[in-house]
């Protein structure tokens, strides 16, 4: 005979907290301080020469920036202060810094552009995003032809024309970018199938235009497109003096993600090609249904860092007469009226940190998107 | 006898569908069209370049440059010719590349290295050396060096004293020249022949090793040749340099060798710039090599500097040398920005200078073209050999 227990005494029905460590193993700040800072003679020395470097570092940038800094009022106040940074100055240029010479009335038109764009933008690199392909049809097919619209204008719908030599600023950085991507993006995955090709003459002509593209500098594209460009089409086709560097910047950062995608094709099993071919699929519709959905996500971070060098590039399109956010910069710093001691430093500080921002973050949303791709799906 | 051949309905028929006709018909399709749009581009630029009387030869490479250059490594003056511009310009280029690459590399190294120490703070500030110079652009770290630091240093009569001679002006550094005198090149002499000895004890010494197991005190000899024959050497022939020392002469400074703003703003922001690269490339490196490796090395009893020198390091430069490559060649495509402060480099001389005078874009961009895919094809070149040394010998 058996006695049975009642199930329920045999199991615990609450979760148990779990116990604290032992207070000699737990890390007090001094253990802690003991094994990451003063480990040894030569560790100590190291920390008290970098602690040293760190404090003064962040105490001059501190005192450059915040506590000298002048924040309001004229260029006088500014020549008077030779310690600190002089933010008047920027808030009398912000406007001229993001919209350059594009005129007052018409510049709703750039933040709609904008906003749409970073909307757009938003949606693609959100991983939970609902229906992420309609935002990448919107953004490369739809967005060009909307921001061309908008910005440039169209006087049948009532937008007076704004001649591009009036643009610049933070405007000309965001647009070279985007530019750079919507239309490198495309071209590159072409360019990368090409490379993959088992057509001898496709495959050629694919890696000889990306290594010539990689083997030379981003400034002598650029000089190509402003010098090369008006004399390869007749008089009357010649591009814009806008529109020449941006095809300089499509065709110069296809190349690199082509590179890119490449990577992420080789990553793609053999049995998915297979499987395909198997299911009966064309090379087209294999490439469409199944191996670049794959590709392009495992390469989500190598383009994000792609695009992050392509907008620190945008600063050389300067040397073709573009005057994109550095430029405007730099063209108000020698501003006679502002001239002063720290103008310069602070003009350098401020593009700094606007160019950190967007860099930074980037790189933090690619770092995300790595970590997801490598805890598995 | 059983006829094996396809009854007829079964023998392909041409159709297009049938993937070799595909394939020929794709790349006769990519290969015409390419013709017709490469023929159509020199038509028109040919007929343009005449319209607009653009020079169509290469004649104006013997012609008269007749601007100036301050910073020159092989003689060059205003009656030079265009050629001699061009290479004053790849000359610079290669100067401003070449010191940049050491110290890049030397900079990216120290700082790779701190990004792993043990060290709390060192880590925390190497990377912060990483993250913000890596998110700034180069062109705007080049005008920070070269408007915000070097150029509001005081006029020359006005110069920062530095100890040994060194002074710092709004015109440059100036250093303390040296001057060889005879005898000078038994120095150098002297240093090939060192390293030459020392290559070959080296040689000796691990062979002998490999052969009886046991080992010469290689650093000991090595060290004690590398300076002692060419000590030996400069004493032998009489000190056969000395230093003359910059002296203010009424606005400037004689004598002496000066270092232009110019090559300093560029060597320091492009060497700041790649580190940040570098660095990451090392620490990523370092970390790939697992760490079963180090704990084997410390199970055989090897100590903690030999399991560096003789397992993680081998192991890591494996992994560091074919992304480093592409650094180097990026710092030498990024000295092109040397046109922005108007370091006269290959860009900044040809295809600026030259090209604007001679209105020649399509000769001088070919050029200039060229120069940097031979340089990046010798680099690699380079490169890959050395990679194939460390390269891992699979079964």
């Amino acid at each position: 005979m058996t006695t049975t227990l009642p199930v329920a005494a045999a199991f615990h029905h609450e979760y148990i907290p779990a116990s604290p460590p032992p207070a000699d193993i737990r890390p007090s700040p001094l253990t802690w301080a003991r094994k990451n800072l003063f480990s040894s003679p030569f560790s100590c020395l190291l920390t008290v020469c970098f602690t040293g470097l760190a404090v003064w570092l962040v105490s001059q940038f501190l005192s450059f920036a915040l506590i000298n800094a002048v924040w309001s009022g004229d260029s006088e106040l500014c020549r008077a202060n030779p310690d600190g940074a002089c933010w008047s100055f920027i808030r009398a240029k912000l406007n001229y810094l993001q919209y350059g010479a594009y005129p007052v009335t018409e510049r709703w038109r750039v933040d709609l552009t904008q906003v749409i764009g970073a909307i757009l933008i938003a949606w693609l690199l959100w991983r939970n995003a609902p229906r992420r392909n309609t935002a990448a049809l919107l953004f490369f097919g739809v967005y060009p032809i909307v921001g061309f619209a908008l910005l440039r204008g169209v006087e049948a719908i009532g937008l007076p024309v704004i001649d591009t030599t009036l643009w610049g600023g933070m405007m000309i950085t965001l647009l070279m970018s985007v530019v750079g991507i919507v239309f490198s993006l495309p071209l590159g995955v072409v360019l990368a199938l090409g490379r993959r090709s088992e057509l001898p003459i496709v495959k050629a002509v694919c890696v000889f235009y990306i290594e010539v593209v990689r083997g030379v500098p981003f400034i002598t594209v650029l000089f190509m497109a402003n010098f090369m460009m008006p004399l390869f089409v007749p008089e009357a086709l010649t591009p814009d003096r806008l529109l020449r560097p941006m095809i300089g910047t499509a065709l110069f950062s296809a190349a690199y993600m082509a590179e890119v995608v490449r990577a992420g094709l080789q990553a793609i099993p053999k049995g998915q090609y297979e499987g395909a071919q198997a299911l009966g699929l064309g090379y087209f519709t294999m490439m469409r249904l199944i191996i670049l959905p794959q590709a392009l996500t495992i390469v989500i971070p190598g383009i994000v860092s792609t695009f992050i060098g392509l907008f620190k590039d945008t600063t050389l399109v300067a040397i073709v007469g573009i005057a994109d956010f550095l430029r405007a910069v730099e063209a108000a710093r020698i501003d006679p009226n502002w001239a002063g001691p720290t103008i310069s430093s602070t003009g350098y500080l401020f593009a700094a940190i606007v160019y950190w921002f967007f860099c930074f973050g980037m790189s933090r949303y690619s770092q995300s998107v790595e970590r997801h791709l490598a805890r598995g799906h | 006898m059983v006829d094996i051949s396809q009854p007829a309905h079964l023998s392909r028929a041409f159709s297009i569908y049938d993937k070799k006709f595909r394939a020929i018909a794709y790349q006769a399709g990519l290969a015409v069209s390419l013709a017709v749009i490469v023929t159509g581009i020199a038509t028109q630029t040919v007929s343009n370049m005449r319209q607009r009387g653009i020079p169509l030869t290469f004649d104006f490479w013997n012609q008269t440059a007749g601007f100036q250059i301050n910073q020159t490594l092989i003689p060059y003056d205003t009656l030079s010719s265009y050629g001699q511009a061009f290479w004053v310009g790849v000359a610079n280029t290669l100067l401003v590349s070449a010191f940049g690459i050491v110290l890049a590399t030397v900079i990216g190294f120290l700082i790779g290295i701190s990004r792993l120490s043990n060290n709390w703070i060192v880590a925390k500030v190497a990377t912060s050396y990483v993250e913000v110079i890596r998110n700034i652009p180069l062109l705007l770290q080049l005008l920070f060096w070269y408007n915000a630091v070097l150029k509001p240093l005081p006029a020359p009569k006005a110069s920062i004293a530095l100890p040994g001679g060194i002074y710092l002006n709004n015109r440059g550094i100036i250093l303390p020249a040296v001057e060889f005198h005879a005898g000078a090149g038994l120095v150098a002499i002297a240093i090939v022949a060192a390293v030459a000895f020392a290559t070959a004890f080296s040689a000796y010494a691990s062979g002998y090793q490999k052969r009886t197991g046991k080992q010469l005190p290689v650093l000991v000899v090595n060290l004690l040749l590398l300076t002692g024959l060419p000590l030996a050497a400069y004493v032998a022939a009489g000190n056969p340099w000395s230093f003359t020392y910059p002296e203010l002469r009424g606005f400037n400074f004689r004598g002496g060798q000066q270092i232009y703003p110019e090559f300093a703003a560029l060597l320091i922001g492009l060497s700041v710039y790649t580190a940040s690269f570098i660095a990451e490339i090392v620490r990523g490196g370092v970390q790939a090599v697992s760490k079963g490796q180090t704990e084997a090395a410390h199970a055989l009893g090897l100590p903690q500097g030999k399991t560096l020198r003789l397992v993680v390091v081998p192991q890591a430069f494996r992994i560091i040398i074919p992304p480093l490559t592409s650094q180097y060649l990026n710092l030498i495509k990024n000295s092109s920005l040397a046109v922005f402060i108007g370091y006269p480099d290959l860009v900044q001389v040809f295809a600026g200078s030259v090209l604007n005078q001679t209105g020649a874009a399509v000769q001088v961009m070919a050029i200039t073209f060229a120069v940097y895919l031979v340089i990046s094809l010798i680099t690699s070149a380079a490169m890959n050999a050395f990679n194939l040394r460390f390269a891992l010998v699979e079964r």
